[in-house]
């Protein structure tokens, strides 16, 4: 950060006459030599407390699940059993919940925050432009309770009277679409979970999308308007593949928050530790409703051991997600600036 | 489709297809943009209804005993919320004034001492995975090391995992809130020979005030809804307990086991208290924008 001096016009022959100094000289302040070492160090502690506080995270966790690491080894993964009287846990419940709610979700979330950042980018007239997308910024930051309890007590029993309901009077009697839409009528399940983490993560993931579409250089969309291109030939052919890489990390990001996501799935998933049929009205668990329901009341042991687990794995999950974005950002920019 | 040659020399049946294509072209047009207008519909047709409701059922709630009176037993006839606005309001602020600290300096670090380095690298990419960490594992981290050390749930294990979401969001912030500071104006500090520590108590940061302000603001906003990691930390009470070394009632926690029970008066109650919320944290963030509009 040294500051080169651009050479004055005074260093010439023809430089100005100096005038003899008036005074004494100033004498040098020494306030506190100290204070920029300690600063130093601060600031440098606050770096290192970051990792150590991750490093302490994933040591903590590993600390906590040893005891089912140890008895149930990664057989854990995939197997399906939950039951605390007589000590015997699987994950594969909760994990198969939150990889499909997350999946519902994100089939869900992509396409309508893509025409919602669509629309806020080309279509919207411009008065219409800052208050739509100011709204949609500050939907993305209500609370995840919010959109739980609204869906539990209000979306739920609508969703249960008007989709799930015909649906099974429809296909109740059928062979093998039948069993795909069991489940008490309720409006309660993996469905229902999946739906709410849409709704939640839409304003996230269209909020990041539009920001991202909206750094296109001008020119390049007013090159295709000119030769000729539709409204939607300019978004799908030139703004979609300038801004891939950032269209990929907004959905990657939303998929994150769903995966991690507690409150909104808790609420209307329903908490039943079962996979007897690939219904999505049934209702099922995922980890982080586990984590809420069972972690207070587990006791010390195989099962809060087995819980920890459980959190362990949603970790290097959301861990993987997280990595495997930004491995993809930068392979995609790489090949961005090759082909440019 | 009849195509007149609009040029002798072009070929009449190469027109043709042009046409038609153009059609075509303007069709798919169509097409798109009315999905794009439905899908803006069906996004705000979703929040809008969420929001109406959470208005209508919780402003119909809301009285001044509210604000007098504790959580009540099930069915009761009365009862408020206050131990519970009383304990998110202690948790919130004690893990804001906790965690905004570490945040600034880690985001000064980033952005003023380690730039380039290889541990500003490892930090980033660190505050990226703990941004995006889900909060429920906070919670289980808190209550591994403090919780089942002190062998009793406490507000101050629930202020250090609210304290623990507030650190990244702030480092972040700070970080790319600095990072715009020009550089001449460094410069011009350290050719007038001030030490670092002044350079960046007194110029930069203080000329990233505003951003830095608008960060820790939504961070607040960001806590003042988590239930995730208050589940087993700060756990909840059902009385006024202003004892940060023993359980403390929240408004998200006390939402989460209103709504979920099948009393109707606490549900009501629930219903009120995310009217708060979302109201709180609405305000929060109207607050941080206007901020950073007005300032930078």
């Amino acid at each position: 950060m040294a500051a080169t001096l651009p050479a004055t016009p005074f260093d010439g022959p023809e430089a100005m006459p100096r005038t003899a100094p008036h005074g004494r000289p100033p004498v040098p302040r020494r306030a506190a030599p100290w204070a920029d070492t300690l600063f130093s160090v601060l600031a440098h502690g606050a770096a290192w407390l970051t990792l150590a506080l991750l490093a302490g995270i994933i040591l903590s966790l590993f600390i906590g699940a040893a005891p089912a690491i140890r008895q149930f080894g990664l057989g854990f993964l995939w197997t399906s059993d939950w039951d605390p009287v007589q000590e015997r846990f699987g994950g594969l419940v909760m994990i198969y919940g939150t990889l499909m709610t997350s999946l519902i979700a994100l089939v869900i979330a992509v396409p309508v925050s893509f025409g919602i950042a669509l629309f806020l980018t080309e279509l919207s007239p411009t008065w219409l432009k800052r208050p739509l997308g100011t709204a949609i910024e500050l939907l993305a930051a209500v609370p995840s309770i919010v959109y739980g309890m609204w869906g539990l007590l209000v979306f739920g029993p609508l969703l249960s009277r008007f989709v799930q309901q015909p649906l099974q009077s429809l296909l109740g009697g059928v062979p093998w679409l039948g069993s795909l839409v069991t489940g008490p009528p309720v409006g309660i399940g993996l469905l229902s979970a999946g739906i709410i983490l849409a709704i939640m993560v839409i304003p996230f993931i269209a909020s990041v999308m539009r920001d991202v579409f909206e750094v296109t250089p001008p020119m390049l969309k007013e090159s295709a308007y000119g030769l000729g291109s539709t409204t939607w030939e300019v978004m799908s052919k030139v703004v979609l593949p300038y801004t891939k890489t950032g269209v990929v990390g907004a959905i990657m990001l939303g998929l994150g928050r769903a995966l991690g996501e507690t409150m909104a799935v808790t609420f209307v998933i329903g908490n039943q530790n079962q996979l007897n049929s690939l219904s999505l009205f049934e209702p099922a668990n995922s980890i982080t409703s586990a984590l809420a329901n069972e972690f207070a009341e587990a006791g010390e042991g195989l099962h809060q051991a087995s819980l920890i687990y459980l959190g362990l794995v949603l970790f290097f999950i959301t861990f993987v997600v997280l990595a495997l974005s930004k491995l993809l950002l930068s392979r995609l920019r790489r090949g961005e600036g090759t082909k440019g | 489709m009849s195509a007149r040659p609009i040029a002798p020399h072009l070929d009449v049946a190469a027109t043709a297809a042009r046409i038609r294509r153009a059609g075509q072209r303007r069709r798919v047009n169509v097409i798109a943009l009315s999905l794009s207008l439905a899908a803006m519909a069906f996004g705000l047709f979703w929040l809008i209804w969420i929001l109406v409701e959470t208005i209508r059922l919780g402003l119909g709630g809301l009285t001044l005993s509210l604000f007098t009176e504790m959580t009540p037993p099930p069915q009761a006839e009365t009862g408020g919320l206050a131990n519970a606005i009383f304990g998110s309001l202690t948790m919130v602020a004690l893990a804001t004034l906790v965690g905004t600290p570490i945040g600034i300096l880690a985001g000064v670090y980033l952005a003023e001492y380690g730039q380039k380095t290889r541990l500003g690298a490892v930090t980033r990419f660190i505050n990226d995975i703990l941004l995006a960490a889900p909060s429920i594992v906070i919670g289980l981290f808190i209550y591994t090391v403090v919780v089942a050390r002190l062998k009793s749930f406490s507000a101050i294990a629930g202020i250090l995992a609210l304290a623990l979401i507030v650190i990244p969001i702030v480092i972040r912030t700070t970080e790319n809130m600095l990072t715009l500071i020009p550089n001449a104006l460094r410069e011009a500090a350290y050719a007038l020979g001030t030490p670092k520590w002044r350079v960046i108590m007194t110029i930069t940061l203080k000329a990233a005030l505003a951003g830095v302000i608008t960060g820790v603001l939504l961070a607040l906003a960001r806590i003042a809804g988590e239930t995730a990691p208050l589940l087993f930390t700060a756990l909840s009470n059902q009385f006024w307990s202003s004892d940060l070394s023993r359980p403390m009632a929240s408004l998200p926690v006390t939402i989460f086991k209103f709504a979920m029970s099948p009393y109707e008066n606490w549900q009501k109650l629930a219903w009120v208290g995310v009217f708060l919320i979302t109201l709180g944290v609405l305000l929060l963030n109207i607050l941080a924008r206007t901020l950073v509009r007005n300032r930078i």
